[in-house]
């Protein structure tokens, strides 16, 4: 029982960690109609900022903000510069653009940082476990990962639910042509939400640093999964983004602890055992086919009310 | 009167050449990664292999050498592409290299078929040292079991009564896990595979393995993935309270990134840079004027196996076409390895002993260093099943 709970921990805080990355990319997948296949480069800097600063300053809070405003700033850059000329293009367009600037932000890593990645050291003050319950250990960096994730949710709720910046969003979401048609200034509009999306993508870098190494092409991995959750949830919506997250994190955690002993009980020793790995890496693919067959636009589609 | 001294003049060419005229240079494929996270493994390995040339004065057997290195991606398709393209437009007389089990698996092939020698430094696909061993397949490294049973021996000597074991779900993975299988003799209370290369979380892993409570840990992670598995093993709260051990999973390219969560792990290799032998301290002493670096297990694997093949080039005065000859240089290994004393045993793959290490902090740095010797003259177990036509 101990270890389910720790389990479905792991599975929430890996969930919370995916819907930062994955609401970046519905936001911009939603609104500007642009794949960014791109967006892990932006996980991927966040991680070096942070490593970065976070050294120059001595302090791993420090290095997080300036991290995020740095992010921030290199989002709404490679807006005004790369993205403005794909909007509006066939998605193979943005598909071809956006892989080059994935192949352009790994080869300046490599040219500032050198080939051999960095590490982030767990701040000293969250290098322990905690007992959250009696006979539970949780690491109190993982903790931290959830309260900071949540708190970035309800502020991303509060920001699209209940301001005027988010009223823009979600009518851009819905349509875009009419939110330009009244006269929004839709260009500063994009350059705002697609520097959000990389702030959100930097974010979610700089906090896996510490338990992940800093590496060149790390968000690649992890990119995929992000486009699961997208579609999953519904392209656009910030709430399907979220569900899910961790819908995704919990099928992930969960199956890759518990499927394989179900699998060796069922099939017995050695086709459980040689099935169980590749089944449990499968079993989000097939939440989302068994999804998109239900619910062809995900489970919260942004047009539809 | 002017035909006649050309004549003359082509003659005393042709009579000046050596045996091995046909032979302008020694051409060699490297195949490695030299991009992607694991790009720093195929560095040190590289920068080994021009260090070991220049240590021989870039000549083999009286020629100049010309090396052709080409990047496998880590992927198996890319590893076969990149060897034919070496043996079929390069015409490279020996491809030496290679990191991984599954990418050499997939690539021997092409190279063998094309009676081109294979100097393997890294990778241990066991399938390579027994069923389909082959004349022109040698091996400067180890098989992916070899070590992990070494460690396992040892573990039995210290009385460790259960382990947990987490591996990567490929090729060396398995063989690695189950050679320690093979020889541990406590009780296995669960073992995890996870996906690779892309699964970096450990965290479902690590929560199982405490709660099965076992007196240790055994684990495989080569490459970047040694780093994260180490750091997460620390914040988990889980390195005071279970002992860890592994296999290839710490060397001089990931330690300064594990630093105080790799301090106490026990793992066993054929070599540690500490070695006290002539040629170990002139490679390491070379390596670190040259690099600014510390070489690791990769790099000095791939050292070896430039002097393996220089060794033989020599052997044979730089006459590659004799391929039996050739052959039969390669494996008298007439050259000062790193780790000591080397011989080849019936598949080409070394018997050689092996050490445990330990990671220290000296000050600001981390090392390993021999902790014991674990086996000695230990031949490679997969000879019987190597039947070489």
């Amino acid at each position: 029982m101990t270890l389910f709970i720790e389990q479905c921990l792991n599975g929430l805080q890996f969930g919370l960690l995916l819907f930062l990355l994955a609401a970046g990319l519905t936001l911009v997948f939603g609104i500007m109609d642009l794949v960014n296949l791109a967006h892990g480069s932006l996980y991927m800097l966040g991680a070096y900022f942070a490593a970065t600063f976070a050294a120059w300053t001595g302090s791993f809070v420090l290095g997080a903000v300036l991290a995020i405003a740095g992010t921030l700033v290199v989002g709404m850059v490679v807006e005004v510069i790369a993205m403005r000329r794909l909007y509006g293009r066939d998605h193979l367009d943005h598909v071809l653009g956006t892989f080059g600037l994935i192949l352009f932000f790994d080869e300046l890593v490599r040219l500032v940082w050198g080939p051999g990645g960095k590490s982030l050291a767990v701040p000293s003050w969250l290098a322990h476990s905690i007992q959250i319950l009696p006979g539970i250990q949780y690491p109190a960096y993982r903790l931290a990962i959830i309260v900071v994730t949540l708190a970035v949710a309800a502020f991303l709720y509060v920001l699209v639910m209940r301001t005027r910046i988010g009223m823009l969003i979600r009518a851009g979401a819905s349509n875009r042509e009419m939110v330009g048609a009244l006269g929004v200034n839709i260009k500063l509009l994009y350059t705002l939400i697609f520097g959000l999306g990389a702030a959100l993508a930097g974010l979610a870098g700089l906090i896996q640093a510490p338990i992940l190494t800093v590496q060149i092409g790390m968000g690649e991995n992890i990119l995929i999964l992000a486009f699961v959750i997208t579609v999953i949830g519904g392209i656009g919506s910030i709430r399907g983004a979220f569900v899910a997250a961790l819908l995704v994190g919990f099928i992930d955690t969960l199956g890759r602890s518990f499927f394989p002993e179900l699998l060796v009980n069922l099939l017995g020793r050695q086709a459980g055992a040689t099935a169980a790995p590749a089944l449990s890496s499968m079993l989000i693919y097939i939440l989302m086919a068994a999804v998109l067959v239900v619910k062809p636009q995900g489970l919260f589609p942004a047009g539809s009310r | 009167m002017r035909s006649t001294l050309l004549a003359a003049g082509a003659a005393l060419i042709l009579a000046a050449a050596p045996a091995a005229a046909q032979q302008k240079s020694v051409k060699i494929g490297f195949v490695s990664t030299f991009s992607g996270p694991v790009a720093s493994i195929g560095n040190d390995m590289r920068n080994a292999f021009e260090l070991a040339l220049d240590h021989m004065g870039r000549k083999m057997g009286g020629l100049p050498v010309e090396v052709v290195y080409e990047d496998d991606t880590l992927k198996p398709e890319v590893g076969k592409q990149k060897s034919e393209k070496l043996v079929e437009s390069d015409k490279v007389d020996f491809v030496a290299g290679f990191i991984w089990s599954n990418v050499v698996y997939a690539s021997y092939k092409p190279i063998v078929d094309a009676k081109t020698f294979l100097i393997i430094a890294n990778a241990g696909e066991t399938r390579l040292a027994g069923e389909n061993c082959s004349p022109f397949i040698f091996s400067t490294s180890w098989t992916n079991d070899q070590n992990p049973i070494a460690v396992a021996d040892y573990m039995n000597a210290k009385g460790v009564k259960s382990v947990y074991l987490i591996g990567p779900n490929y090729a060396a993975g398995k063989e690695n896990l189950g050679g320690f299988k093979s020889a541990y003799k406590g009780k296995v209370l669960g073992e995890d595979y996870t996906t690779w290369p892309s699964q970096l979380d450990f965290s479902a892993e690590l929560a199982k393995a405490k709660a099965a409570k076992p007196d240790a840990v055994y684990m495989f992670y080569p490459g970047a993935a040694g780093v994260q598995f180490l750091n997460q093993y620390a914040q988990a709260g889980l390195k005071d309270a279970i002992p860890l051990y592994t296999t290839f999973s710490i060397d001089s390219l990931s330690l300064p990134r594990q630093k105080d969560a790799a301090v106490g792990v026990i793992s066993a290799l054929q070599w540690t840079a500490d070695f006290p032998n002539d040629a170990n301290k002139k490679f390491v002493a070379d390596f670190k004027t040259k690099y600014k670096s510390e070489p690791s297990f990769y790099a000095a694997q791939s050292y070896d196996a430039a002097m393996l093949i220089g060794s033989a080039v020599n052997a044979v005065k730089g006459n590659l076409a004799d391929k039996a000859t050739v052959q039969k240089a390669l494996e008298k290994a007439d050259f000062k390895s790193v780790r000591g004393d080397f011989k080849f045993g019936p598949n080409h793959y070394p018997t050689q002993n092996f050490y445990m290490q330990h990671v220290v902090k000296e000050g600001d740095t981390y090392t390993q260093k021999t902790l014991a010797t674990a086996e000695k003259n230990v031949p490679n177990p997969h000879a019987a099943q190597c039947h070489m036509k």
